[in-house]
């Protein structure tokens, strides 16, 4: 299907498919793998023969070639780089030059994992490097690197567990509406902040919930998009960066969201106040909080302030964020958000999102991920996402 | 101290990259980085410098003299424990764990001092320790 780009440069999002299970107990990681990939290449009107690139991380097998193999794909170009949960961020950032290059067309993006069903959570030792070697009798964790985060943010500026607990309210108010959500239940700040207590000054539910299932993007040229009856989501502007320490010089009040949203922003030439809606990965509130500051929807150190103003409530604020709920009630399939916040930015742009939570006239949204240990080490990705 | 049988600290995976500082651990003395030729000092220790890639490095001995950058009480384990990360008096920073400590008067940017704890195996990991614990 390799054409000459007409439109150099642009990209867009035809499919998009989040699986509804989120207890996957009966289905291989590999039978939801072929499950979302049908899913999106339907909702996109194109079949497997179309398929001409194919990403993925963390996949069975070596790299991503048993899950190409499993779903009978041929692709011409292969990436499964894998940074966690910004992994899908950055494969759809990926794709997009390579569909700019023309280098191939049609390129099919997945995600698929039971942690729940197999009773696991992250493992860091899974992910170990020479750091590691350095840090594994201290028993570290992913909610305790980032709830060093959150403490050093109330240190340096104030926050409050309180101005934390907004960002599980307005993703509770959202997940209300939608049926396939693990918790539907709106959540007070009260609430939040006398659940047990996690790792300070983190509580259970500034904690993301822990789901099977998966999901899948297609992403294609202009040509393509051009065929499709689909509403056209142009790749406007991306970014990616990893932060780390440094040789010992840890500064985790801030990610590499600094650099991504640059990068993003400066690629699509708009600003902040014109994004429309945000789905920012929140695998804690504390990456919520973090990524709004570093993208610059408000200054470094007012993200409690701007969250408890409601200001990530639909229909109440002026930054609706994870309307389908997040990972913080709604999904967190294979413990790795970046997928799913993409899904629901593009519900938004076609105006298919829940009409309780659909934005007005969403024409620019902007999806971003955080994946592995904000305090530390980690990979920040940015999408910029226009309806056009 | 609790350099017993008992313990429940994991012992370090020793590997080419970290087997002089462990080895350096268990003779109760903290190394770090330090390089020769742009002299800054850094953590983790390496056979060359993140910040210039030069070979020249030291593997220096530290005072063990740090301040908290900041810490959480892991809760939801049989015993709860602090992870943190101390920024020691030559600059770079480290994760660790406060031991001997109340949970609830750490803050940070408090002092700490090393402190050597045997993980199972009996080889010792570095710790800090606050100055005012039995105040």
């Amino acid at each position: 299907m390799l054409t000459t780009p007409s439109n150099p440069g642009a990209a867009y999002i035809a499919g998009a498919f989040e699986h509804p299970t989120r207890l996957a107990t009966d289905l291989s990681i590999a039978q939801l793998h072929a499950e979302v990939a049908r899913g999106a290449l339907e909702d996109a009107g194109l079949g497997i023969a179309d398929v001409d690139a194919f990403y993925t991380a963390d996949a069975p097998g070596l790299g991503p070639i048993a899950i190409v193999e499993h779903l009978g794909i041929k692709p011409q170009i292969v990436d499964s780089t894998d940074v966690g949960g910004s992994s899908y961020l950055l494969h759809v950032n990926h794709a997009a030059q390579a569909i700019a290059a023309g280098k191939c067309s049609v390129a099919l993006i997945t995600l698929a994992g039971r942690p729940r069903a197999e009773g696991k959570t992250t493992v860091a030792s899974r992910f170990a490097g020479p750091d590691v070697g350095f840090e594994s009798p201290y028993r570290s964790s992913v909610v305790g690197m980032y709830a060093m985060a959150a403490a050093r943010h109330m240190h340096e500026f104030g926050t409050t567990g309180e101005q934390l607990a907004w960002i599980k309210v307005a993703a509770s108010v959202h997940a209300q509406h939608n049926p396939l959500a693990l918790l539907r239940n709106v959540t007070t700040v009260e609430e939040v902040v006398n659940s047990p207590m996690v790792a300070d000054p983190l509580h259970r539910l500034d904690c993301c919930v822990i789901t099977d299932g998966g999901g899948a993007l297609v992403v294609v040229s202009p040509e393509i998009a051009k065929s499709l009856s689909r509403p056209k989501v142009r790749v406007r502007g991306s970014g990616e960066f990893v932060k780390h320490i440094h040789g010992g010089y840890p500064d985790m009040t801030s990610s590499g969201a600094v650099v991504s949203g640059a990068q993003a922003f400066a690629e699509a030439r708009v600003t902040p106040t014109d994004i429309k809606c945000a789905c920012i990965y929140d695998s804690f509130t504390i990456s919520v909080l973090i990524a709004l500051e570093d993208l610059g929807f408000c200054e470094k150190g007012q993200g409690g302030q701007f969250v408890s103003e409601g200001n990530l409530i639909s229909g109440v604020g002026r930054l609706p964020f994870n309307t389908d709920g997040g990972g913080l009630c709604n999904n967190h399939p294979s413990n790795r958000g970046g997928m799913t916040k993409v899904i629901e930015a593009v519900r938004q742009l076609r105006g298919e999102a829940h009409p309780r939570v659909q934005v007005p006239n969403c024409d620019l949204a902007l999806a971003h991920g955080t994946g592995g240990w904000i305090a530390s080490r980690h990979c920040s990705a940015t999408l910029i996402l226009e309806r056009e | 101290m609790a350099e017993s049988a008992q313990s429940d600290v994991p012992s370090p995976n020793v590997d080419l990259d970290n087997e002089q500082y462990w080895a350096a651990a268990s003779r109760r003395q903290l190394r770090i980085g330090q390089c020769a030729k742009c002299q800054k000092a850094f953590f983790y220790p390496r056979h060359f410098c993140p910040f210039c890639l030069s070979a020249d490095v030291d593997w220096a001995l530290a005072s063990g003299q740090a301040r908290i950058y900041s810490y959480t009480v892991m809760r939801r384990v049989d015993k709860p424990y602090v992870l943190a990360y101390v920024q020691l008096d030559e600059g770079p920073a480290m994760m660790t764990n406060i031991v001997e400590c109340d949970f609830e008067s750490l803050t940070v940017g408090q002092v700490v001092e090393v402190v050597y704890v045997a993980s199972t195996n009996g080889s010792l990991v570095p710790m800090f320790r606050t100055l005012d614990r039995h105040a």
